[in-house]
């Protein structure tokens, strides 16, 4: 057993660390906005890729008020806005599922990579339009 | 003469994972008899279930269970298959063979791992989850996320199998073997975590058969179950799989912890065997049969009838009933039994003679998944339909009473 273990911690001396490191030096007061501030942090977060599923990117002027993503939505957070046919999203109750975008006829819905959308006020998690898709691609 | 003292451990306690309270008779340190009483963490899926659409609750059935989210989603999706009589490409079927082979590997080292954290073998445990990472990444590049894939839907799956995640799953077979091996030994044959591990919390064969126990559990004490043989589902069917039996590797079954780590650490091996063997015969063709989920929808809105799906979870058999009613969006009812279920029996004749600080371990023994396992089920309606005003009502009554009696015997026995 113990010849076995020995090169494991022999390699491990050696070896990259299998986790990403902590984004700062010392926990800043919040985490997210010392991410999306450019200056601080020494240890950027690793990019995130393929099918990556982040924050819900809505481009409302494209949107035709068909409420077929309200029907697929498991998570209740797409909101119907009846006087205008368009919808609202609410971003902390997305289960990140992208049913929605699946569904959507004119692709109004994408999910974005955006990951950091942890906020202390509840209005920031509120989409309404984030404009067209060139503006934050995929 | 002797007296016998009564112990619980839990609901919550720093050896379970989730809670459960285990109510142990205990003779010194010997546990005379036990009883296990759940109801600590029922959610009521079922019930937000009804007032979602079929593709709503796949994302539900994801959440009943962390670990083997897809079985749940793969058992689920199957039901409503066959109520509905969807077919499935052959592509898709391969694709779900993989990822539930993932999950099976993923959900097997994060036990063993687990499982030696709670023998007190830290440095295993995190050689554990070192290993790990590796099939999560493979998950995460597959489906985009770590957990809760989102990869199955009705009529197939929702993603591809690319090249490039052939080859990462291809070196990923390759990790595991290479590195496995040494896990495997470290743990197995160290004489402390053998002393800690044999000859506790012995299931014998006649008990298994009585008890029903299902899957790895049920395999540790030499039963030869295994709905993958004994009735395939998806790509199981062309690719044979031999239920991992103690007596095939060693002198015999003796149905205790050791033989559960044993069989698990087996099953890694067979899964990874079984994921080349999908990856090597995974054929060209669609990989979803209506990509259109309108028409979906629509089909599953006339569907009518009772359908039942029933896998080979990682922890043992899954079973889910599901009824559409013609004409109404949502599903009407649901029923979900996870394999912890039919393991959490056998508990009290696991502890039988055992010592009181193996209980925790005995818990765990059979890997169990309590949020997965609670269902509520209504007899009758003496009690009539509760409201949530009446049942905050209620609540707030009995913590009134209970603060009147000083909070003696708060535990309901």
């Amino acid at each position: 057993m113990i010849t076995r273990i020995v090169p494991q911690l022999w390699r491990q001396i050696f070896s990259r660390v299998v986790t990403n490191v902590f984004p700062a030096v010392h926990m800043p007061p919040s985490l997210t906005e010392a991410l999306s501030d450019p200056a601080t942090p020494p240890n950027p977060p690793v990019p995130v890729g393929g099918r990556f599923r982040g924050r819900l990117h809505y481009d409302r002027s494209k949107c035709i008020g068909c409420r077929l993503c309200i029907k697929v939505c498991p998570a209740n957070a797409t909101d119907y806005q009846a006087d205008e046919k368009k919808i609202v999203i609410h971003n902390d109750r997305c289960c990140f599922c992208a049913q929605c975008t699946e569904i959507c006829p004119v692709k109004c819905l994408t999910m974005s990579e955006t990951y950091m959308i942890s906020s202390y006020v509840r209005k920031e998690n509120i989409v309404t339009d984030s404009g067209p898709i060139a503006a934050s691609p995929r | 003469m002797s007296t016998t003292y009564t112990i619980p451990v839990g609901p919550v306690h720093v050896g379970l994972k989730e809670p459960v309270t285990a109510w142990l008779e205990l003779d010194g340190e010997r546990i005379v008899s036990a009883r296990v009483r759940p109801g600590a963490i029922h959610r009521g899926i079922e019930f937000m279930a009804r007032e979602r659409n079929p593709i709503q609750v796949i994302y539900l059935s994801e959440r009943i269970c962390g670990i083997c989210s897809f079985s749940h989603v793969m058992c689920f999706i199957r039901a409503v298959e066959d109520l509905a009589n969807l077919s499935v490409p052959v592509r898709a079927q391969y694709i779900r063979t993989l990822v539930l082979e993932l999950e099976r590997v993923h959900s097997h080292l994060l036990w063993a791992g687990v499982a030696c954290y709670t023998i007190g073998f830290d440095s295993a445990f995190h050689l554990g989850m070192q290993l790990r990472e590796r099939v999560m990444d493979v998950l995460e590049l597959l489906s985009g996320n770590r957990v809760n894939y989102g990869v199955a839907t009705f009529g197939g799956v929702r993603w591809d199998v690319t090249p490039q995640l052939d080859k990462a799953i291809r070196e990923m077979i390759r990790y595991y073997r290479r590195e496995f091996t040494p896990f495997r030994e470290i743990v197995m044959e160290d004489p402390v975590a053998q002393a800690r591990m044999r000859n506790v919390g012995v299931l014998t064969r006649e008990d298994a058969v009585c008890y029903s126990a299902t899957g790895p559990t049920a395999r540790a004490s030499g039963l030869r179950v295994d709905l993958r043989k004994s009735s395939p589902y998806e790509a199981y069917a062309d690719i044979p799989v031999e239920p991992v039996v103690p007596q095939d590797y060693f002198d015999a079954a003796r149905g205790d912890v050791l033989d559960r780590f044993a069989v698990r650490v087996l099953e890694v091996y067979q899964s990874l065997d079984i994921l080349e063997k999908a990856l090597d015969g995974l054929p060209e063709g669609p990989f979803v049969a209506e990509p259109n989920l309108n028409k979906v929808l629509v089909s599953l809105k006339k569907a009518e009838g009772t359908g039942w799906g029933i896998i080979e979870a990682p922890r043992g058999d899954d079973t889910h009933a599901v009824h559409l009613k013609g004409g109404d969006d949502n599903v009407f009812w649901w029923k979900v039994r996870a394999p912890t279920y039919a393991n959490a029996v056998s508990w009290p004749v696991m502890f039988r003679g055992n010592e009181l600080a193996d209980a925790p371990l005995i818990i765990n023994s059979i890997d169990p998944c309590i949020s997965c396992m609670e269902r509520m089920m209504v007899t009758g309606s003496s009690a009539g339909v509760v409201t949530k005003a009446e049942l905050l009502k209620r609540c707030r009554q009995k913590t009134f009473d209970l603060k009147a009696r000083g909070f003696e015997r708060g535990v309901e026995r």
